[in-house]
């Protein structure tokens, strides 16, 4: 009888252990005894002390953020929630490296699928008549298929992950010698630990069905050509008993691994298994704005906050110490990193790893947990703090949606509480505070730029002085103030705006710099400061909306200023007049030029703005256009702008003569950007290459304007 | 070690145009901006580092008015103890001597190991150091780029001397010395380290507490007065070369050759 | 008329350049004075430096003491307050002797004391009208010192021209004895000499020379692809020893090298008088600069006003065209 419906049960729900016995008095894992110890106790201990161990462990691991500082990611659930769906569960970031993207989203879709097939395994271990709920029956015969592929896949997939570990070892993964040794032997122990979990699950089934079809009893489908199928047909040659060892060893083995795996993943980068979840749920939601000093404290309790910054590892967030547990090592950062790449003592996935090193050394497994030291001057320098141009080439790429410039800035606020900075960057600073400008510039003089080669009498700039008023503000900010080469960007931008028909007008000597950088620099009371001076001016001069050319201001007026009219930028402007046909170009002046666009930081990948200046380039006729290969949200900073100009960095190579290469093998001769910055750098970086006469850079607002086709009227003086 | 800093608030004129006002009397001031003179910040982060290294307290004061309190603050915020103003309108007028003499009765209140000034500020003499340390009757060295703390109450200090070459000398305490801009790395210190400060009170001493009678500082005792300030004379100059890029470039080029400069 | 006195510095045997200047600063104060030189120091080195004064000073007051055989200020100046009478004007170069020298000096002495003085007007009663500068040297100013108790002048170097000279032959004195015991709280030790680089600019003909004008590290190379079409040197000014962007070696100026070159080249170079101090020998000097009003178009010979940063490459560019043109290849 017990036959019987057994094989009924067979033909169903093969694989989730309804089967009676093997006929032969096989005992399942339960019932056998290793080495004196019944199985049914085995496996129950085994699960016990692996998941007691597993959560010593959490627990261990979680101490440092008891004592972190606060970090408030608990809202806007549905938007962390589709957040996770796309980023977690989408594996969203994933392809952006193809091939390891493919393998790695293979291992990840194979282990949520296999995670109940896991459970279960564990459950037989003590209940041999265990099924999962809801996976009896059809369902359960469909999983039991789409599992042995699963399995296949992953195995297969761990395989080339390290051959290709091994073997091809991408560059990304190499440990300079100053970080240690190779992690090349970590990821091979833990690819093989998913493969032999792999294997031995597959082993378990397959010997089971072998043992079954050699004494002729109906037997669970294995997908064909699956890991678990192969491996039957090449067990039937095998004796029975010897399948039977095969089966129970193969089930203590799966046992052992898949606990000791579950142990050995907080150890190391492979707590990200487990983190990733959280780490992609708690991501930073705002784009372009900085965390404040401390999350609670509002501007005006900030004197009341006794250190800025992040000294020891404590002052760092919760958040923050979940991305240090949750990275995975892979690289991308680093490769994608403009710092890195021109040897700046910068590698921000080991920043991370340092900190997660320092984090799991002091507050280790066993003993007590030591106080914090400072970081800077131990695990990290001042040299790799300073270097960082706040690009977020890292944070764009990392797949785990780990943050960096947050860290990088609260770093950096500690070095400013402490008075350590670099002399070079101390006299911009005192500029900044005196003068409003990092260049020590007299505050009469921020206007004189519209006066400069007689402008004047080309375009009459309003000054918003109270007397005159306008609807439009025309941010300037300071480089394009002061420079005598970056003025040019802002004639060009009034000359667009009054070719449009705007009433705009400039703040003049009421203006101080944006400080964007300054906030980025870690100074945020002096931010707090300018900040505040040009929210009361631009509210004084009435304007209803602003305008900018320089993508650093823009940033800052959007994301770090509140409380004011809408920001645009430039380009957005003149790609809705191109749009709206408000505006033509005539053709460009020679047409062998073969012109190509370089995304700045701040316009490109924090504010998304890469189609704008695009369709602007579009519109003039007979432009030559082609793309660098690392454009849009890839492209590579030019050397940074505000403070950074002021930093002296230790580096192989400067980031704009790497980029105006680029632009070279893209095989274009002129270089469009859209901010005085990348202009400046790119501009100094043509000279320091050695590539004048064969390349050369504008700005958009200059090309527009030089292709602005003019009604007659506006070609008299006064316009 | 008990140290003093004696230190001065200047203009700043480095990217900035002097100009003279109409009378001719000074220059036009509304547009300056003032900060505390360099070498003088050099020297108050010696005696911070001297400080901390030998477990002492540094002072900071200043001969003028209550606009230089400022630059006490900012050396409170750096991590001086504390700070003095020296105002008085009898002092006003003061030539260099007249300041040095100030010092001396300040000095003669205290109880200072070590005197630190800038070698020199931008309008000064590089005087008042060298004065101050012959009225106290201390041993004085200038242009100091190095101080090493020995025992037995001296220092071993360096002198930085003509081709870049460092004299070294040894000198007993208490001792005056002016610090050389480079001898070290100043700290630096924002706005919200002058508003951790803020509230901490910096003493005011006038003549009456310094024992300073009337005729001994100020104008009234100046051996050497400003009488106005002048443009200097543009003379000669250099012949400023005119027209194009190229017409600049060929003619210096014809101009080098015919001087040897040009191989 | 007050005694005028000039402080005499010497090395190896041979007075410093500034003391043929110092007699026209005393002939400023007075058209018919003519000054005492007055040196101090040890051994023969002293007594070859007296007598080679005897050209330019019809009095030379000597003081030897083993002491002085190493020049401390403050042991000098002992001798001095000891052997100067009483209300005399002394005249001491301004340089880093100077410095140490003569506040402390000025006020054991009871006498006024003005730095850095760079003109002088002549007499008005009890007081001198002198010249000085301030603000970096963008303006100058006028000064009233009263020399009624004696005075201590500090005289800019290069400031005054120094008189064709008349021989003089004058009477060395030797006030050795006056000079009593001397004890220092300040005790030299030995002197550090600074690092020969691996170019020795003070023997260079041909000098480009860049200060703070050229912004940035990178940009060095500019000076130095010019400097290498022209078959010169590159030196510069202190800022940017400063900053790091060149060596010490290459330093021109009071704290640096003297030059004395034939062809100097200012680049990006205000014109401070601490750079300047350091060029010796009227070179043909190029000034170019951002800044149409920066001090050195005051002293250089011609002046181009450009930035930096564009004009090098192109002048070097401009020098290698015509060398290929004439068939000369740089070396």
């Amino acid at each position: 009888m017990a036959a019987a419906t057994g094989l009924a049960e067979n033909a169903l729900a093969p694989s989730l252990g309804v089967l009676q016995g093997l006929g032969g008095g096989v005992p399942w894992p339960p019932q056998a005894t290793y080495e004196l110890i019944p199985g049914r106790i085995l496996f129950l201990i085994i699960p016990l002390l692996g998941v007691a161990c597993f959560a010593y462990i959490l627990a261990k691991r979680m101490v440092p953020l008891l004592r972190s500082a606060p970090d408030p990611r608990f809202d806007h659930i549905a938007v962390r929630w589709g957040r996770v769906l796309q980023f977690w569960f989408g594996q969203w970031k994933q392809p952006r490296y193809l091939i390891a993207g493919i393998l790695h989203i293979v291992i990840f879709a194979g282990f949520l699928v296999l995670s109940v097939r896991s459970i279960s395994l564990v459950m037989l271990g003590i209940s041999r008549h265990f099924v999962m709920p809801g996976f009896s029956g059809r369902e359960g015969y469909f999983y039991g298929i789409v599992k042995d592929y699963a399995a296949t896949l992953v195995f297969l997939a761990v395989v080339i992950a390290a051959i290709r570990r091994a073997v091809f070892k991408p560059a990304r993964y190499a440990v300079p010698a100053r970080y240690g040794k190779s992690h090349t032997a970590e990821a091979i122990v833990i690819l093989a630990l998913i493969g032999t979990l792999m294997v031995s699950e597959s082993l378990f089934e397959a010997s089971q069905a072998a043992s079954q079809t050699l004494q002729g009893q109906a037997t669970a489908t294995l997908a064909p050509l699956s890991l678990a199928w192969m491996l039957k047909n090449a067990l039937l040659q095998t004796p029975l008993p010897w399948l039977q060892q095969i089966h129970l060893r193969a089930y203590l083995v799966h046992e052992l691994t898949f606990f000791g795996f579950l142990c050995l993943l907080p150890l190391g980068k492979h707590f990200h298994v487990i983190t990733s979840f959280f780490n992609v749920y708690f991501g930073k939601l705002d784009r372009g704005t900085l965390k404040p000093v401390k999350w609670g404290v509002g501007d005006e309790h900030l004197d009341q906050v006794k250190s800025f910054g992040v000294k020891k590892f404590e002052d760092f967030t919760w958040k923050h110490m979940l991305d240090f547990y949750s990275c995975a090592d892979c690289g991308r950062c680093s490769e994608q990193c403009p710092a890195n790449a021109v040897g700046r003592p910068l590698s921000p996935r080991f920043l991370t790893l340092k900190a997660r090193d320092y984090a799991f050394k002091h507050y280790a497994l066993f003993g007590n947990s030591k106080n914090g030291k400072a970081l800077v001057g131990n695990i990290y320098s001042e040299e790799e703090i300073w270097s960082c141009t706040t690009c977020g080439a890292c944070e764009e790429e990392c797949p785990l949606l780990v943050e960096y410039i947050d860290k990088i800035v609260d770093l950096r606020r500690g070095l400013i509480d402490e008075g350590n900075v670099p002399q070079t960057l101390q006299r911009p600073l005192r500029a900044l505070e005196s003068r409003g400008n990092p260049y020590g510039k007299m505050e009469k003089k921020r206007g004189d730029w519209t006066k400069a080669n007689r402008f004047q009498q080309v375009c009459d700039v309003k000054i918003l002085d109270g007397r005159n008023r306008a609807d439009t503000l025309y941010f300037v900010d300071s480089i394009t103030s002061y420079d005598d080469r970056m003025l040019a960007i802002g004639q060009a931008t009034t000359k667009i705006l009054d070719y449009l028909g705007e009433d705009f007008g400039i703040l003049g000597a009421a203006e101080k710099d944006s400080g964007n950088e300054v906030r980025r620099f870690g100074e945020e009371v002096l931010f707090m400061s300018l900040r505040d001076h040009n929210v009361e001016a631009i509210k004084a001069s009435g304007a209803q909306r602003i305008v900018t050319s320089d993508p650093h201001a823009y940033n800052a007026l959007k994301n770090d200023y509140g409380d004011l009219p809408p920001v645009e930028h430039i380009s957005q402007l003149i790609s809705r007049a191109v749009k709206a046909g408000k505006i033509k170009f005539h053709p460009v002046e020679n047409a062998n030029d073969v012109y190509t666009y370089h995304d700045p930081c701040y316009l490109g990948r924090h504010s998304r703005i890469y189609d704008d200046p695009r369709a602007v380039l579009e519109a003039i006729p007979g432009l030559r256009r082609v793309e660098m290969q690392r454009s849009r949200d890839r492209s590579f900073c030019c050397g940074g702008g505000g403070l950074m100009l002021f930093y002296e960095p230790k580096e192989d190579e400067r980031m704009g003569v790497r980029r105006v290469r680029m632009a070279a093998e893209a095989g274009a001769n002129v270089i469009v950007t859209a901010c005085p910055f990348c202009l400046v750098n790119l501009e100094d970086a043509v000279k320091a290459a050695g590539m004048e006469g064969k390349m050369s850079a504008i700005d958009l607002t200059e090309l527009a304007d030089k292709c602005m086709a003019r009604k007659p009227e506006q070609n008299v003086a006064g316009g | 070690m008990e140290i003093l800093v004696c230190v001065k608030r200047v203009p700043d004129t480095s990217e900035n145009e002097i100009e003279l006002n109409s009378a001719g009397s000074d220059v036009k001031r509304d547009g300056l901006v003032y900060s505390i003179n360099e070498p003088d910040n050099y020297a108050v982060e010696e005696a911070l580092q001297i400080a901390a290294r030998s477990g002492g307290k540094t002072t900071v004061v200043t001969v003028g008015g209550d606009e230089d309190e400022e630059i006490l603050r900012r050396a409170m915020a750096m991590g001086a103890h504390q700070a003095a103003l020296i105002v008085d309108e009898a002092f006003g007028g003061s030539d260099g001597a007249g300041i040095a003499t100030i010092l001396k009765a300040f000095v003669q209140k205290g109880n200072y190991d070590l005197i630190l000034t800038g070698v020199q500020a931008e309008d000064g003499g590089a005087q008042v150091g060298g004065m101050l340390a012959a009225l106290l009757d201390y041993p004085f060295a200038s242009l100091v780029n190095s101080i090493e703390i020995i025992d037995g109450g001296k220092l071993k200090i360096s002198r930085e001397i003509e081709g870049g070459h460092k004299e070294i000398s040894e000198i007993d305490l208490p001792c005056v010395l002016s610090i050389q801009t480079g001898i070290n790395e100043p700290r630096y210190v924002g706005m919200r380290g002058i508003r951790q400060v803020a509230s901490i009170p910096i003493p005011t001493l006038g003549a009456s507490e310094l024992g300073l009678s009337a005729g001994t500082t100020g104008g009234a005792a100046a051996k050497v007065k400003r009488m106005d300030y002048f443009m200097p004379p543009l003379g000669k100059g250099a012949e400023m070369l005119q027209g194009s890029r190229e017409e600049i470039i060929d003619k210096l080029i014809e101009l080098l050759q015919a001087n040897g400069g040009l191989r | 008329m007050t005694r005028i006195f000039a402080y005499i510095t010497h090395k190896g045997g041979a007075a410093d350049d500034s003391a043929a200047q110092l007699v026209a600063a005393a002939r400023k104060i007075d058209p018919t004075a003519s000054p005492t030189a007055i040196l101090t120091g040890w051994g023969s080195d002293l007594d070859a430096a007296c007598d080679a004064l005897r050209a330019s000073y019809r009095e030379i007051w000597k003081i030897a003491h083993e002491a002085l055989a190493y020049s401390s200020a403050e042991l000098v100046r002992q001798a001095l307050v000891r052997v100067l009478p009483p209300g005399s004007i002394l005249l001491v170069p301004h340089d880093h002797f100077g410095i140490d020298l003569s506040p402390g000096l000025s006020v054991k002495m009871k006498a006024a004391f003005v730095s850095d003085v760079l003109g002088i007007e002549g007499v008005e009663g009890a007081c001198l009208k002198l010249v000085r500068q301030e603000f970096g040297g963008q303006v100058n100013t006028h000064v009233r010192c009263d020399i009624s108790c004696g005075a201590v002048l500090n005289i800019r170097p290069g400031a005054f021209k120094p008189p064709e000279s008349v021989p003089v032959g004058g009477l060395v004195v030797d006030k050795s004895s006056e000079a009593g015991a001397l004890t220092a709280r300040r005790r030299y030790l030995e002197t550090v000499v600074a690092e020969a680089g691996d170019v020795d600019i003070s023997k260079e003909p041909v000098l480009v020379s860049i200060g703070r004008g050229i912004q940035e590290k990178e940009n060095v190379a500019l000076a130095q692809e010019l400097a290498e079409a022209m078959g010169a040197a590159v030196c510069c000014s202190r800022p940017v020893v400063d900053a790091k962007w060149m060596e010490r070696p290459r330093q021109v100026g009071t704290s640096g090298r003297t030059v004395k070159p034939k062809v100097y080249l200012a680049c990006g170079i205000s014109g401070a008088f601490q750079h300047l101090a350091g060029i010796r020998g009227s070179p043909f000097l190029v000034a170019i600069n951002k800044n149409p009003k920066a001090p050195i178009f005051q002293v250089a010979d011609v002046g181009i006003v450009a930035d930096l940063l564009e004009f090098l490459p192109q002048l070097t560019n401009k020098i290698h065209e015509m060398q290929c043109a004439s068939g000369k290849k740089s070396a």
